[in-house]
């Protein structure tokens, strides 16, 4: 299993040179891949520009995204910032789509969230023969079954080991319902809040808001010790999982070193 | 820290119980009397005693003095009794776990008021709502979802003192009841009287009195009952409500035991997890600093467990929904069928458990003394229960030489409109020495071709060409029927046609795909008529690939796909291969572990012809209990990871 790390990018509190010292110091680091998230309504950097600008000052390490939520952008130009991010960074991008879970974003984009699901699978159509892997999330049959006919693998949203292993396995299944010959690849997610716990909770508790409840759930899964880095990249090593992305809550570039050091 | 508990049920006195020994203030309310309580006996597993002793040893050992325990369950049907031992039971009367658990509180110093009348947890520290299925703290403060789940249910007592968890099944003029008994003190059974809901209606239970129902029980079951008498205690007939609730907590305010989630009576389980809940609520405050974490770290240690409850809890209370289809079974089928209702017990776990009964089914289903594993006996001239699906001919090679039964090979296109991309011709897949099968299809919206053709113009999804209205139907009729006379030529042992995966004879089968306004808009009326050209061509075992359900809106309906199965089945058809959705692209399936299983349990109990499944089985143990349970009769092995 790789071991990646998020982009800061939906981190409030950044300056312009936050992403790019994030982006050369994980790199240094020995990490496979850096990784975005995607918001609209919330204090973010654009996943395409962030991973763009990454790719800049970088030359080794892929780049991801985990996901965007493809149904905010038209077929069209989704397709052609993917396919830029790909070309300007040497073929070291990786597109995850979903639909997202904020109805907030669908209306800053002026786009209608009822269709969202119809809409991801034009898009994924679209972006058929591209060069780029495809990654899809969602954890439904019908986004599992989106995943098995159009991408390259799955890209889980995260929780305690058990979880992606059940939804390794429903990935798997669906996989082979459609007659896709060899196994998915499977990506899995963390929270680091290593050198700041509380700051890290209190960032995705604010980040999860949205979800109510589960926010606190979230934010209780946060990893803030390099031996619960390592007790979950076990178990999601376990679970058969082939790339393991662990998202940053806090700017403190020394949770990259506390990540490598769990390696 | 004060609490305030609402409830006391098991839950919430344990609480209570729990809390106190911790040094929280306690106090309980309760809507009734100390003694007024309902129902009989109530069910526990060794793995819950484990956790109640390390919670609280008085309890736990005054509990488990009074226990009823056993290790059999007798399955009464037709007159036949299966007896299946090595299980382990204990059972209490939930008056007498109450009791315990009030004295044991009161000795700790919780404040227990009964006969209060409030309805929601009073101001507190932390407010506990154990309030029971119809919870109406859950109603005011959080969003659950509540359905029905299972038939009519009614539960009774009687001085009968058995000597096994019994399942009893009663066939009558209005249709098939059962019984769930167990012993739960030296005087007294449990008696759950459970059947589907048009039946009950039928039976005229559903205007009869108390009395009348009594009655009517007794008369049933006065065999299995043998003169003694049914009790009631407010015993009415109920539906079982499946209580799912996202959160389980809200501030300071959080659900315990059925207030927060319900399994199935049929799993005996709910005692047990209000319990365990208790415990793990406990746990969390003991551990966490603040209560806000104490409460989401409850939530996350006891919802994954919940949930697998209850998914059990479905499988069991559905298999309970259509035991009428199963009253054909020979007895010691029937009984492992039931035993492995819920998905926790498999063919492996009852041979550790009981190897007496699974050698007597593997000996009934191989049709001789000494036998193998169901997987292992020979079906319909294959010679064992697996079947590979393979991709290219070197594929199938290696497949036969692994010892597959049936080795499905193919689809191979009848007609080059009709091809897939890489679809091989017929005579590409011969010349293995094996039981090789080979799937003749039409890929229909699918096919590579330009323009590809279809019952109707819809394209397979975006993007997709849209395909010409298929014309010449008795060519491409023709063109299967040339094919399946090439099979049986080249000595193919079985021949599978496609109605399925959105290819051409599915897409005939659907509303969602076939908006044709000629005679070919009767559905079924094109594919029976292709499936009688074949099976006059090949004379062999003739299997029919069916997308049962469309798993969509407005598609085909699971029993649409029963229906249409009775018919092939009535046209000749040796075999279903169970499969659905793929009629469209965007249809709406549940992955899992065997989540085709049930659909064909169904197919094969219901339209009365053995069946072929796959639906991700990845393990022998799997497939063993497939068989065994008589839900399938030849199953696909994926070789996952």
């Amino acid at each position: 299993m790789k071991v990646g790390i998020g982009l800061p990018n939906t981190v409030p509190a950044r300056d312009g040179t936050t992403v790019l010292d994030w982006a050369r110091r994980a790199e240094a680091a020995g990490l496979s891949t850096l990784a975005v998230l995607d918001r609209l309504r919330y204090d973010s950097v654009d996943p395409f520009i962030a991973l763009t600008a990454a790719g800049a000052v970088t030359e080794r390490i892929k780049l991801a995204t985990m996901i965007a939520i493809g149904p905010l952008r038209p077929a069209g130009v989704l397709a052609k910032q993917a396919q830029s991010v790909h070309e300007i960074s040497g073929g070291r991008f990786t597109l995850g789509l979903g639909i997202g879970a904020r109805q907030d974003d669908y209306e800053a984009a002026g786009v209608d969230p009822s269709t969202r699901g119809a809409t991801l699978s034009s898009q994924l159509a679209h972006l058929r023969g591209s060069e780029m892997d495809i990654l899809v999330g969602g954890s439904s049959g019908s986004a599992l079954a989106r995943m098995a006919r159009y991408a390259d693998g799955y890209a889980h949203g995260g929780g305690p080991p058990r979880a992606f292993a059940s939804a390794a396995t429903k990935a798997r299944a669906a996989w082979y319902d459609h007659g896709r010959s060899g196994d998915p690849a499977l990506w899995g997610q963390g929270y680091l809040a290593v050198s700041d716990p509380d700051r890290g909770r209190d960032y995705l508790s604010d980040y999860y808001a949205f979800t109510g409840p589960f926010a606190d759930k979230i934010a209780a899964g946060a990893l803030t010790s390099v031996r619960a880095i390592k007790d979950y990249i076990r178990g999601y090593a376990d679970a058969g999982c082939d790339e393991l992305i662990l998202f940053p809550t806090t700017l403190d570039v020394a949770d990259i070193d506390r990540l490598a050091e769990a390696l | 820290m004060d609490v305030s508990i609402l409830g006391a049920g098991p839950a919430g006195l344990y609480l209570a119980i729990l809390l106190r020994k911790a040094g929280h203030g306690v106090t309980v309310h309760e809507r009734n009397a100390p003694d007024a309580t309902f129902g009989w006996g109530v069910v526990f597993s060794e793995e819950t005693l484990g956790a109640l002793r390390e919670a609280d040893p008085p309890t736990h050992l005054e509990i488990t003095d009074s226990f009823a325990r056993w290790s059999t369950i007798d399955i009464r049907h037709r007159g036949e009794v299966v007896r299946s031992t090595g299980h382990s039971f204990t059972a209490i009367a939930r008056r007498h776990l109450l009791a315990i658990l009030q004295a044991r509180a009161t000795e700790l110093g919780a404040d227990l008021r009964f006969e209060s009348e409030v309805d929601e947890p009073p101001a507190a520290d932390l407010r506990v709502a154990a309030d029971g299925a119809n919870s109406k703290t859950r109603q005011r403060h959080f969003r659950a979802s509540v359905s029905t789940q299972g038939g009519k249910y009614v539960w009774f007592g009687t001085d009968l003192v058995l000597d096994a968890f019994t399942f009893a099944f009663r066939e009558t003029e209005f249709g098939l009841f059962q019984a769930h008994a167990y012993p739960f003190d030296e005087h007294t059974s449990t008696w759950i009287v459970e059947c589907a809901e048009p039946v009950w209606r039928r039976a005229g239970l559903d205007t009869a009195s108390e009395a009348e129902s009594i009655a009517f029980c007794e008369r049933l079951f006065a065999d299995d009952l043998a003169g003694s008498r049914l009790r009631s205690n407010r015993s009415q007939w109920l539906d079982f409500p499946l209580i799912r609730c996202g959160s389980w907590h809200k501030g300071n305010l959080v659900l315990l035991g059925d207030a927060a989630h319900t399994a199935h009576f049929s799993i005996g389980s709910g005692t047990k997890l209000a319990m365990e809940d208790a415990i793990a609520l406990a746990n969390s405050l003991e551990r966490t600093p603040s209560l806000e974490a104490a409460l989401t770290d409850y939530e996350l240690e006891r919802q994954p467990a919940v949930e697998r409850f209850q998914q059990a809890a479905a499988e069991s209370a559905a298999y309970f929904g259509r035991t009428a289809n199963y009253t054909s079974f020979e007895p010691v089928q029937f009984a492992v069928n039931l035993l492995t209702r819920s998905g926790r017990v498999s063919h492996a776990n009852l041979a550790q458990r009981d190897p007496r009964l699974v050698r007597r089914v593997d000996s009934w289903i191989a049709g001789r003394a000494i036998a193998p594993p169901p997987v292992f006996a020979p079906f319909g001239g294959f010679a064992n229960r697996l079947v590979a699906e393979a991709s290219t001919p070197d594929d199938a090679a290696r497949k036969a030489a692994d010892g597959y039964g049936l080795v499905l090979t193919g689809p191979v296109a009848v007609t080059d409109q009709g091809r897939l991309a890489d679809s091989l011709p017929l005579p590409a897949w011969q010349g293995i020495d094996a039981p090789l099968g080979v799937r003749l299809t039409h890929a229909g919206a699918r096919a590579a071709a330009t323009p590809p053709a279809a019952a109707s113009p819809i394209p397979y999804g975006p993007g997709a060409p849209v395909p010409v209205e298929l014309a010449d139907l008795d060519a491409v009729r023709q063109a299967f029927a040339d094919h399946a006379a090439q099979a049986a030529e080249a000595g193919f042992a079985l021949l599978e046609l496609d109605m399925a995966e959105g290819h051409l004879l599915a897409g005939f089968l659907s509303p969602l795909t076939n908006k044709r306004t000629d005679e070919w808009g009767d559905r079924h009326k094109f594919p029976l008529s292709v499936l009688d050209a074949v099976r006059a061509a090949f004379p062999r075992t003739l299997s029919v690939r069916l997308a049962v359900t469309d798993w969509a809106p407005r598609g085909t309906s699971v029993a649409d796909g029963i229906a249409f199965a009775r018919q092939l089945h009535a046209h000749g058809t040796d075999l279903v291969h169970v499969r659905a959705g793929h009629t469209t692209p965007d249809f709406r399936p549940e992955y899992r572990r065997g989540y085709l299983t049930t659909l064909s349990d169904r197919v094969r109990n219901e339209a009365g012809i053995p069946t072929l499944v796959g639906g991700y089985l990845t393990t022998l143990d799997e497939v063993n209990t497939v068989v065994a349970a008589g839900r399938a009769d030849l199953c696909v092995l994926t070789e996952a990871p």
